[in-house]
């Protein structure tokens, strides 16, 4: 269990957090999310106790990240920003390196590098010289060096910036496979990550949480919370659509000529279109409910912040 | 202190992983007899001891040992490496001396490389070896105060070149403070006891005492406490820079 009161840190120009409050169980994938220099990078500094908090205090399953900063740090595997890694080692003698400082030896240490490298699929560049891997595997070996000890708290600094997509994607099936019993915490701007990902969304802006709650609650602020976009072959008439019960609006989207019929809060429209559609026997070509725009939340929750 | 030997060889193989070893030692090796031989008169002092050859060291190492303490903290905190490490479970004591002890080893094999000069004066005639062993531990802790002000300022600075130039003008003011020059520069308006307060902090006089065959247990405290206060200094260097 991760519990944080109250953290908070002030560097000479700017507060980059201020006062954060949260509990994170075991099994939760939390996504903080934000702006650039919001203050999530500075907040999973002082998480690892890489940055001493200004004010304010950090548990990691119970060992105060201040004072038994080495028993907390045992119990963290971290990805910083960038998966920085040493690079004139190989990524064998890198993880021997982690291994060892984690304590391991022997038998057991060549079975954890074993497994954290099948883990994270490092087979075939184990000999090379992390300096000379492409990004893709650069960040599997900081995720590598991260797990090794089977750590209970997984903290992950923007784990899939830079991949490609099928990086993407393998990166974060395998935080997927790791989540389990597992305090993984991620920072990312790319928001689908967060509704692929987490069990549990924190916006974070100006060093302040803002929103602490499941992705698709957070999905459900946007305007287009439950809205349906319908691409018909001719043209619809709008005036039917409008005076349905719980339809807010409608807009067009002149890209390829559908139109949007947007719900009211809280109200479920696609019956009702739906029969109408049917009643009015209209051709159909594409007929699409919506969870709500994730980066249109984002932008109104964070507006001005642009940094 | 479990940690302290892993840091170490990590720290110590990576001299080797690039060209930064080879080159020192050659340099080291080449620039040292040169001095002995052409600028140091060994032949024509007639006398067989390496006095030609130590005397030579702390203006050798003013240049030399910056260069291989440069990189100790400027390289994790450049490459961002220094996250990962002070977020291990490690103690900033095992950090920052295992660190230190790998080049000082290092400056020390590099001195034991230079043991064709040790052969030869005890071909050419009958030297006091006694005198030339306290000579390599005089040379050594030098090397040793030298990196330990490396450690600090590459801490300091993010940029290698501007740790190296710090470092080197640190040491410069440490090798010159006993000489004449600067003396004669407080003599007459200085009170005594900061004239040898002042010269008693150069490691020229330290360094000249034991090379001669006398290790005065001050003089090893001297340099002993040089390198612990250096390091200490690092360790509140990393703490404050880290984040930058």
């Amino acid at each position: 269990m991760i519990k944080v009161t109250h953290l908070t840190k002030r560097f000479v120009q700017k507060v980059a957090v201020d006062d954060l409050s949260f509990t994170i169980e075991p099994g939760e994938v939390v996504g903080f999310l934000g702006p650039n220099g919001a203050g999530k990078s500075t907040t999973m500094k002082m998480l690892t106790g890489f940055l001493p908090p200004c004010e304010g205090k950090v548990s990691i399953c119970g060992f105060d990240i201040g004072k038994q900063t080495l028993q907390a740090q045992r119990q963290i595997g971290y990805l910083p920003e960038g998966a920085p890694c040493y690079g004139d080692m190989t990524v064998a003698e890198f993880l021997h390196f982690i291994g060892q400082i984690r304590g391991y030896r022997g038998q057991e240490l060549k079975q954890r590098i074993a497994r954290a490298i099948a883990l994270v699929e490092l087979q075939q560049v184990v000999e090379q010289t992390i300096d000379t891997l492409s990004k893709g595997f650069k960040r599997r070996v900081g995720l590598a060096q991260a797990v090794l000890h089977d750590p209970k708290v997984l903290i992950l600094d923007e784990p899939t910036d830079g991949l490609d997509p099928n990086q993407k994607h393998q990166v974060r099936k395998l935080i997927k496979s790791l989540a389990v019993n597992r305090i993984v915490i991620i920072s990312t701007h790319i928001l689908e990550e967060v509704s692929a990902l987490c069990t549990r969304a924190m916006v974070i802006s100006h060093g302040r949480l803002l929103v602490d709650e499941t992705p698709y609650e957070l999905q459900s602020r946007s305007r287009y919370h439950q809205a349906v976009t319908i691409l018909a072959e001719q043209p619809v008439d709008r005036s039917l659509l409008q005076a349905l019960p719980g339809v807010a609006g409608i807009e067009d989207n002149p890209l390829d000529g559908s139109i949007t019929v947007l719900a009211e809060a809280g109200q479920v429209i696609f019956p009702v279109v739906n029969q109408l559609i049917h009643a009015q026997g209209w051709q159909v070509r594409e007929l699409e409910v919506e969870r709500g725009r994730l980066d249109e939340v984002f932008r109104s929750l964070t507006r001005g912040d642009a940094a | 202190m479990r940690q302290l030997p892993i840091i170490f060889k990590r720290e110590f193989s990576s001299f080797f992983a690039t060209p930064l070893a080879y080159v020192f030692l050659l340099i080291f090796l080449v620039l040292s007899s040169v001095f002995t031989f052409y600028l140091g008169g060994f032949y024509e002092s007639g006398q067989a001891n390496l006095n030609p050859f130590f005397n030579f060291h702390p203006w050798l190492y003013l240049f030399l040992v910056p260069a291989l303490a440069m990189r100790m903290w400027a390289e994790e905190r450049k490459s961002g490496t220094i996250e990962l490490l002070m977020t291990l479970p490690i103690t900033r004591f095992e950090s920052v001396v295992g660190k230190f002890l790998a080049a000082w080893v290092f400056a020390g094999i590099a001195l034991l490389l230079t043991f064709p000069m040790v052969l030869t004066v005890n071909y050419l005639g009958d030297p006091d070896n006694g005198a030339i062993l306290t000579g390599y531990v005089g040379s050594w802790l030098l090397a040793g105060a030298y990196l330990s002000v490396g450690s600090c300022m590459s801490a300091l600075a993010k940029n290698q070149v501007i740790a190296f130039i710090l470092t080197v003008s640190v040491c410069f003011v440490f090798v010159v403070s006993g000489f004449p020059l600067v003396l004669d520069a407080f003599n007459g308006w200085a009170p005594q006891w900061l004239l040898d307060a002042v010269a008693s902090f150069s490691f020229l006089t330290r360094f000249q005492a034991i090379s001669k065959g006398v290790i005065d247990a001050r003089d090893l405290l001297y340099f002993l406490s040089f390198i612990a206060a250096w390091l200490m200094a690092t360790a509140v260097m990393i703490d404050l820079k880290k984040a930058e």
